[in-house]
């Protein structure tokens, strides 16, 4: 086993550990645990990091372009989102719901074959770091906003049935989980379309046309309208709340659609089959 | 020394038998006098809420102790040990121990969390230092159920629900908006419980009061309590849209707010949250408006069932509250029986030493031809002998420590050499030099 797969197991158990960490603290509500957690989180990132660099630098490239690779990165933009997003919120069962995203996203990549394959030339740009970092630090804060979706129906319900579980106790309030729908919006949606656009801007340089509906940029553009949607209906006419929550829910089930259907399914540019290289993806 | 707790609470005496036996806190002398004056009793607080009557003593002898502060609470109270006596409780040792840790942390509450009762308990506790018949014992005995308490409310959240309808309501709205600060309440018409909850509201940093009623002075007068405004009766739904919680209580026969007229003010909100709560019987508001978008319409038997969930919670808390307070007794418990067995060695060894140096220097004066040598061996051999004789009776002494044959023991020492009881004021520290063997001269 390399180094970089024996550290990528340890990530995951790291993972874990802060998981159940934060379960235990939102169960038992031991605030300790919450503490020992966002600790072991942030060690675990830290790994994560220098498991990706290494990758990195095994591969030659950034590191997303085989199933394993890209679930792995996604798992630690929504982990680093997660930390940087703590540190305003400081809520423990944000992280009880959030990391168990990371840590399934982790086990996927972990089924995946990991091995390094030949760099592929026709991702020997700058433009790909940069269009797969914005792109993914999207994804991230989208799942964020997902997980804030989840929370507050689960939240709302409870106290507009009157009727309530040992969650209402430990769910933050509506107005906080609202603000980070809104704040997530509003870093997400940027990040989202400068994304898009550097991807356009790249397959102009490469191909010399700016748009080519591959199955990935038009669901992309469909979750980008439905993202640009929620934006103008929460500035405008005052949409919050559970119809914030829910967008903010189904903008990230198309996403993800978009990143396990679209990538693996099809064999256009976005593929990791073309990325891999199996395919040629030729200018028209 | 052991410590005992005689009385009786709300689970053990209906109201009728408490109010009797209940000591006026004005007149706290006499009774503590009375009490430590009992044979038997060496300290003594009394405990006297309108939910309990408690006497904590600490005693040599529990048994006789407890019958004696039985008859003290009939006789001081006039009422007929018969009828008295069904209703009272005694515990001693660990389970007296384990009594107050829980009434102090608030377990043993008619309602479970409620802070007021550790409040009560020092009180009666300074009566008691105030009038000198607390000592060592019950000194220790209570800060460490004073710390047991806060060491409950820092490290559960059992008193963190509220139980009452009114606070309940600032609690939910917390739930809703997170913070008050900046929020505006309106209240439709002045039901005292109406304005109980705009107290709470207001002492939890609402910024904003609205008072409207049908007589314009009454709403006036009431808006001026809350440094509010006032607004008129037939034109307040025009200022609904500003008002972030909103109390009802109007004497109408049917709703006063139907469904449209909230769904215009929410929409005017611009879907801002509001929560609604209706004290009224019968309902202001139409019940319906619940199912809008961002309102959230509570009644008296919502907010009812808040509190029982909230008394459900409270419940769960209590079981973490009773491992901490298990842990404590046993600390506790522990240290009492260190108590006693010290001083109780040191007192042994101290009585002997002084008969053997009456003794020497009996002995010496009549041989003052004897040389310096001499007299230190003479010395040396008497203080070897009570060593030797003391060595089997001490080192059980420290062995049972903390057993219950030890009280059995250390009493049977006491009486058979006839020990004075320990200075109650004496730190344990200083005993505890005590028990180093006499040293030996060469």
């Amino acid at each position: 086993m390399s180094i970089n797969l024996l550290l990528f197991k340890i990530t995951l158990l790291v993972y874990l550990v802060a998981t159940g960490l934060l379960l235990l603290d939102v169960v038992f509500r031991r605030e300790l645990f919450g503490r020992i957690a966002r600790r072991v989180l942030v060690a675990g990132f830290v790994l994560h990091t220098v498991v990706l660099a290494l990758r990195w630098f095994d591969v030659g490239q950034t590191p997303v372009s085989s199933p394993h690779e890209a679930y792995s990165f996604f798992a630690w933009a929504v982990v680093g989102i997660y930390l940087l997003f703590d540190l305003r919120y400081r809520l423990a069962i944000i992280g009880a719901f959030v990391c168990p995203v990371a840590v399934v996203l982790m086990i996927v990549s972990s089924a995946m074959p990991k091995q390094v394959r030949e760099p592929n030339p026709l991702l020997d740009s700058w433009w790909f770091p940069v269009h797969v970092s914005l792109a993914f630090a999207g994804y991230a804060i989208f799942a964020l906003a997902c997980v804030a979706g989840i929370m507050y129906l689960l939240q709302e319900r409870m106290l507009k049935g009157k009727h309530f579980s040992g969650l209402y106790f430990r769910l933050p309030s509506l107005d906080i989980l609202d603000n980070i729908n809104s704040r997530c919006l509003s870093f997400g949606f940027p990040l989202m379309t400068m994304g898009i656009i550097s991807g356009t801007v790249w397959a102009n340089a490469a191909w010399g046309d700016y748009w080519r509906w591959d199955p990935k940029e038009t669901w992309a553009l469909l979750t980008w309208f439905l993202y640009a949607a929620l934006l103008h209906g929460r500035l405008t006419i005052g949409w919050r709340g559970r119809r914030a929550a829910i967008f903010a829910i189904i903008g990230f089930c198309c996403l993800l659609f978009s990143f396990f259907v679209v990538n693996a399914m099809t064999s256009t540019e976005h593929s990791f089959r073309a990325m891999q290289g199996e395919t040629m993806v030729l200018p028209r | 020394m052991n410590i005992l707790v005689v009385g009786l609470s709300h689970k053990t005496a209906p109201v009728n038998i408490r109010e009797r036996v209940a000591f006026a806190p004005t007149a706290m002398e006499e009774p503590l006098k009375q009490v430590v004056a009992l044979p038997g009793i060496a300290e003594a607080v009394i405990v006297s809420t309108c939910n309990r009557v408690e006497i904590y003593a600490s005693s040599r002898d529990p048994e006789g102790a407890c019958a004696q502060l039985r008859q003290f609470l009939a006789a001081y109270h006039g009422i007929a040990a018969d009828e008295l006596n069904p209703h009272l409780y005694d515990l001693c040792g660990g389970e007296a121990i384990h009594h107050v840790f829980r009434v102090a942390s608030s377990l043993d509450s008619m309602v479970i969390g409620e802070p007021q009762i550790l409040g009560q308990i020092k009180t009666a506790y300074g009566y008691a230092s105030e009038f000198k018949t607390v000592g060592l014992i019950l000194n220790r005995f209570l800060h460490k159920a004073f710390s047991v308490a806060k060491r409950v409310r820092t490290e559960t959240e059992i008193a963190s629900n509220a139980v009452s309808v009114s606070f309940a309501a600032v609690e939910l709205a917390r739930k809703i908006f997170g913070s008050l600060a900046d929020k505006t309440v309106m209240l439709i018409g002045a039901g005292e419980m109406c304005e109980l909850a705009a107290r709470h509201f207001v002492n939890n940093g609402i910024s904003q009061v609205l008072v409207t009623n049908r007589t314009l002075e009454r709403a006036q007068k009431l808006a001026a309590e809350f440094n509010g405004r006032a607004v008129p009766f037939d034109s307040y739904v025009e200022h609904l849209h500003q008002a972030d919680i909103v109390l009802t209580s109007t004497g109408a026969p049917g709703f006063i707010l139907d469904r449209p007229q909230l769904e215009g003010v929410i929409k005017r909100r611009k879907n801002r949250p509001m929560f609604l709560i209706d004290i009224a019987v019968p309902r202001d508001i139409d019940p319906r408006a619940n199912d809008i978008d961002n309102i959230y319409l509570y009644d008296v038997d919502d907010l009812q069932e808040v509190v029982q969930a909230n008394l459900k919670e409270r419940h769960k808390e209590a079981k973490k509250a009773e491992a901490i307070v298990q842990t404590e007794v046993g600390q506790f418990h522990q240290w009492l029986g260190n108590l006693d067995v010290v001083p109780t060695i040191v007192a042994l060894r101290k009585k002997f030493e002084d008969i053997r140096k009456d003794e020497l220097e009996k002995t010496l004066s009549r041989f003052s031809h004897l040389g310096d040598k001499e007299r230190k061996s003479i010395e040396a051999m008497t203080a070897a002998i009570i060593n030797k004789a003391l060595h089997q009776p001490i080192s059980l002494l420290k062995q049972c420590k903390g057993d219950r044959a030890c009280d059995g023991y250390v009493d049977a020492v006491r009486v058979l050499f006839d020990l004075t009881p320990p200075d109650p004021d004496a730190g344990d520290t200083s005993a505890e030099d005590g028990l180093n063997e006499l040293p030996l001269k060469e």
